[in-house]
This record gives C-alpha cells, sequence and structure tokens, in this order.
C-alpha cells in the first residue's frame, strides 16, 4: 500500500500524470467518506476512520490510523465537534492539510439536557454545536463544495473533474431535498412528530418541520432522567406519536421501554451517525432516502 | 398534593418507574450484604475491577454472536469470573493480598479487552451498550438480577457461618479443617454474579454503588454483623427509593441520583455515625480526657 503511494507520488512529482494514482484522502467518518467518494469519483481513494456501522462518539484512536493520516496527502474532518480532541490532535501534529466539512455552514446549538425542552444533562461531549449537519441535504450542498474545494486544493491538476462531479453531486442533493419535502408534505404538520433514542436529527427537523423528541441527549453518553422520561411517556400518549425508532448504532434499551410502555410499535431503525456496509444505506443519498421512507411510512 | 401523590402516584402511573423500583429493591436485598463481607474482608474496590474486567468477554461475546446482548452478557459473566477465580487462587498460593492480584488481572484484562476491540475494527461502545440504566430495565433483565437475587441471598444463609469464620478468622478454620477454600470461592461466585446481572441490568455506577455505599455506611452505625447487613439493605432501599423520586421531581439522571443519595448518606454517617463517627468518637475521647486528669 505505502509503496504503491510512493511510486504514485513519485509519478505525480515527474510526470505530472494526472490519473496516475488516485489522491489519498483520509475522512473522520463514513458519511463524509462517502461525500468524498462521490465528489472525488475515481481520482480519490479515501478511507474512514470510524467505518460503517460505527460510532464516532466511541472511538479510539490506534496507531494504524495515525499512520492513515500521515500517508495522506489530505485529511477531511466533519468538525463542529464531531470528532475527538485526540482525532484533531493527530491531524494537526500530522501537518497532512486538512479542512472542515462544515466550514461556513449556519451550525444549530446543540440542544442540552435530552432534547426534550430543558434539562440539566451538562453533556458536553459535542461542545455547543450540533454536528449531525447531513440531516439536511440543502446545507450538503455547501458541505460537499467544501469538501470540493479542499480537494481541488490538494490536487489542483483535476480541478475540471472535481467541480464537474460537485455539480453532478449537487443535482443529486437537490433531487433528494424535493424527495423527501414531497415525502414529508404527504403528512400534515400536526403529525410530524417522531421519538428517537438520541437527538441527532435536529436539522432534518428544522428543515422539514419535524419534531423529534428523544430521551438520551446528542451523546450517547449522557443519561435522562426520570423526569425526562416520564414527560416523554406522557406526550408519547397524549399527542399520540406512533413513529418511535432505534438507531443502528446505539443501546435500544431505551427507546424500547418508552414503545413498550406506551403501548407502540417500533418503527424501525434509522441510520443516524453511521451508514450501513451493505444495503439500505451504504451511502449517504442512499440512506436519507432509507430514514426518509421509513419516517414518513410510521407517521402515516 | 399529599403523601400519596408524592411517593406512589409516580409508581402507580409509570411502568417503568415500577421495574426500576423492583431493581432496586433486588439489588438492596442481595447486593448490599455482599457489599457487607465485602468491606470486611478488605475488598471494597473489587466491584470497579470487576467493571473493567467483563470487557473481553463482552468483546468475545460479539465476536461470536454480533451485537447480541445475551452472548455479550456471558461473554461478561465468563470473563469476570476466570478475573475473579484466578485472583482468589493466587491470592491463596502466594503471599500477595488479594486487592493487589485483583488490581494485576482487571489491568491485563482491561488491555486484552481494548486490544481484542481494536483489532476486531470495530468503534462500538461495547461496554456502553451492555451496561444498562435502571430506567430501562426490561423484563428479562429484571428476570436475570431477581434469579442473582435469590441465588445470592439463599446461598450466603447456607454459608454464612463458615464464610464469617473464614473472613475473621481463616486460620482457625483452617485449624478445624474447614475448607476455607471453598467459601471464599462459592463467595466469589456470589460477587461476580451480582455485579454482572446488576451491570447488565442497571450499569457499573448503580450496582457497585449500591453494593458497596450502604455496606460501608453501616459500619458507621453498628458493630455486630447482623446488624449491618440488616442496615445496610435498609439504606441501600432507602437511597434508592429516594434517588429515583428524587429523579422524577427534579431533572438528574436516575442512577447518579441514587448514588448520589448513598454518597450523601455516608458522608452525615462519619460526621453523625453512632458506631464510628467523627462527632461521636470526638466526644468520647473528651470523656477519657476528663477521667483521665484527676490522675
Amino acid at each position: 500500500m505505502n509503496k504503491y503511494w510512493m511510486s504514485g507520488l513519485g509519478l505525480m512529482l515527474f510526470s505530472g500524470a494526472v490519473a496516475a494514482a488516485p489522491l489519498q484522502v483520509v475522512s473522520s467518518f463514513s458519511i463524509l467518506g462517502d461525500v468524498v467518494k462521490q465528489v472525488g469519483g475515481d481520482r480519490v481513494a479515501v478511507t474512514n476512520l470510524v467505518g460503517a456501522n460505527q460510532d464516532s462518539h466511541a472511538y479510539n484512536m490506534t496507531a494504524a490510523d495515525v499512520k492513515k493520516i500521515r500517508a495522506a496527502k489530505l485529511v477531511l474532518v466533519n468538525g463542529l465537534g464531531l470528532e475527538k480532541a485526540e482525532m484533531m490532535r493527530a491531524v494537526k501534529q500530522s501537518k497532512v492539510p486538512y479542512a472542515e466539512a462544515t466550514a461556513g455552514i449556519k451550525a444549530l446549538a446543540a440542544p442540552e439536557g435530552g432534547g426534550y425542552d430543558h434539562g440539566h444533562d451538562h453533556d458536553h461531549d459535542h461542545g455547543e454545536y450540533d454536528p449531525h449537519v447531513w440531516t439536511d441535504p440543502v446545507l450538503m450542498q455547501k458541505y460537499a463544495s467544501n469538501v470540493a474545494v479542499a480537494l481541488i486544493k490538494a490536487d489542483p491538476a483535476n480541478k475540471d473533474y472535481y467541480l464537474q462531479r460537485l455539480q453532478a453531486y449537487s443535482g443529486e442533493l437537490v433531487k433528494l431535498d424535493s424527495y423527501a419535502r414531497s415525502q414529508f408534505n404527504t403528512i400534515p404538520q400536526a403529525k410530524r412528530k417522531v421519538l428517537t433514542g438520541h437527538d441527532s436529527f435536529a436539522y432534518m427537523g428544522k428543515r422539514y418541520a419535524v419534531r423529534f423528541v428523544s430521551p438520551q441527549g446528542v451523546s450517547s453518553e449522557a443519561e435522562p432522567s426520570a423526569k425526562q422520561v416520564a414527560a416523554i411517556i406522557r406526550q408519547v400518549k397524549q399527542e399520540g406519536i406512533r413513529a418511535i425508532f432505534a438507531e443502528n448504532i446505539k443501546d435500544t434499551r431505551m427507546v424500547d421501554k418508552i414503545a413498550q410502555e406506551t403501548g407502540s410499535k417500533i418503527g424501525g431503525k434509522l441510520y443516524s451517525d453511521a451508514l450501513s456496509s451493505g444495503a439500505p444505506a451504504n451511502t449517504y443519498i442512499n440512506m436519507y432516502r432509507y430514514n426518509v421512507r421509513v419516517l414518513t411510512d410510521a407517521m402515516k | 398534593m399529599n403523601l400519596y401523590d408524592y411517593l406512589i402516584a409516580p409508581f402507580a402511573e409509570f411502568e417503568f418507574m415500577r421495574y426500576a423500583l423492583a431493581s432496586v429493591l433486588f439489588l438492596a436485598f442481595s447486593g448490599a450484604p455482599v457489599g457487607v463481607f465485602l468491606t470486611m474482608r478488605r475488598m471494597s474496590l473489587v466491584g470497579d475491577a470487576l467493571g473493567h474486567a467483563v470487557l473481553p468477554g463482552a468483546a468475545v461475546g460479539y465476536m461470536i454472536g454480533g451485537l447480541s446482548l445475551p452472548a455479550m452478557s456471558l461473554g461478561g459473566f465468563i470473563a469476570g469470573m476466570l478475573m475473579a477465580l484466578l485472583a482468589g487462587l493466587v491470592s491463596r498460593f502466594t503471599t500477595l493480598k488479594e486487592d493487589a492480584n485483583f488490581a494485576a488481572f482487571y489491568l491485563t484484562c482491561l488491555a486484552i479487552g481494548v486490544i481484542l476491540v481494536s483489532t476486531n475494527g470495530s468503534n462500538i461502545d461495547l461496554l456502553h451498550l451492555l451496561f444498562g440504566s435502571v430506567l430501562a430495565v426490561d423484563l428479562p433483565a429484571l428476570r436475570l438480577v431477581a434469579a442473582s437475587a435469590s441465588v445470592t441471598v439463599l446461598t450466603l444463609a447456607v454459608i454464612y457461618r463458615p464464610l464469617v469464620l473464614e473472613s475473621i478468622d481463616p486460620l482457625f478454620l483452617k485449624a478445624v479443617n474447614g475448607k476455607g477454600g471453598l467459601w471464599h470461592l462459592l463467595f466469589l461466585v456470589l460477587v461476580v454474579m451480582n455485579l454482572v446481572a446488576g451491570f447488565q441490568a442497571l450499569g457499573t455506577l448503580m450496582s457497585v454503588g449500591l453494593m458497596m455505599l450502604p455496606a460501608i455506611t453501616a459500619r458507621l452505625w453498628v458493630k455486630n454483623l447482623g446488624g449491618l447487613m440488616l442496615l445496610a439493605v435498609c439504606f441501600a432501599l432507602l437511597c434508592g427509593t429516594a434517588g429515583l423520586l428524587f429523579s422524577y421531581y427534579v431533572e438528574i439522571p436516575s442512577g447518579p441520583a441514587i448514588i448520589l443519595f448513598c454518597g450523601g448518606l455516608y458522608l452525615f454517617s462519619v460526621i453523625f455515625g453512632w458506631e464510628s463517627g467523627v462527632v461521636l468518637r470526638w466526644l468520647r475521647r473528651g470523656k477519657h480526657h476528663q477521667y483521665q486528669e484527676p490522675v
């Protein structure tokens, strides 16, 4: 691998050959990795530090990861505190150029304490902003163009290629937005309420006027209080929330318990912080379509 | 609002509150007496050690059975058991004390666990998935805790006398050929069983905290063993219920709320405890001085 990369670098240096070897890019987690793949096409080779079906909140840095970072020509991170401090430190120390995909995006403040209305969880895992920007496909336009800018900076020779692919991908994102909008619009706004285990969908909720209720905060570490759980159970009963969801990489027991107590059924699994390794959520767009489909099915 | 509304209504309205209370009840009845023996044998930190030691077992369970709780808890139980037995055996056959062996084994276990989790290329927080929360106790978890509590109480009743002797005067037991090692190992089995069942249902903080803190606190009030166990169970029940209700009215997480009550009671007892609290000791010592002055 390393040898291959060295020879690729050599080729690029000496002959300026454009398509000789793909640009080595490290991305911090699977969703960002997919965006890089979509924009970079076959001119980049992406390695994810936190892969599909894995939790960024539970990441443990390994020497192999540091090696991957040092071997890369470009490191892409989400930013807004999704990456653990140790990962950012390793990236900065490696002197490899890095870029934040959420740069310039107006972030929402992180909900404090379980995302119900108030709380004293003091969950500072994520800092003050909510990093789950990818739950809004409109913001993903800027996200993808940030990725493209970083790619062009690292590999100017392929500028036109990246720009062209970015344009195509933006088109897909526009389609994704209109798909999501049309799907959610089939449901009266009063019924657009969802219960999830963790509070990862604030951006989606804001874009499509869906109200997400969740007992645990943004991080998997936070624990709810009995008061919060009781309030959510009452709310689910009173407002008749029928869409109750678990997430792919989280502890589902709390949500199971609430579903059981309110006599409702779990509507399925949502993919929140990581892609799946196979269907149904192997790319960002597939993941989003899948989430929208199961959400709207459950709310009907 | 009368007393009923404050104390009973939350449990009447919400099933999750009843489940939480039931699990606290089971944990109090089995954990607190075990905690009394642990403090007596200077093994107060074993609970925390075990909390880390289950990681390699959980990781192996995850590798074999995927993200399934039974597979992971079974693995955790086996790992905890192995560590406890090995630590017990080593302290029988060397001059090292039990707590030293527990420290050595749990650190090794933790390292193996982290390596297993990482080489598997997985960044899933296995322990976090494995350890439950008091508000999310479901029927299988409750059954598990109830079963382990019943077995513990019965076994403690059967092995009570030899275990007491073994804890206080192991040499005497050895002299009368009392099979000290057997009682010791049986007791370790109980400890691991209680803790692993507790971890899965309620999380580390809850199961270790409710086991140790009431037992330690009780020691500040009474001296005899029966009284210690009774008082420890009462403290655990009191703090468990109070913490749950507190977390129902004031918005703080339930597990920490319960343990905070235990900690508060402990601090209160350190100062005012009848048997060895600071104030009483100071008063008694004062008297002592008065008696000695005329001489």
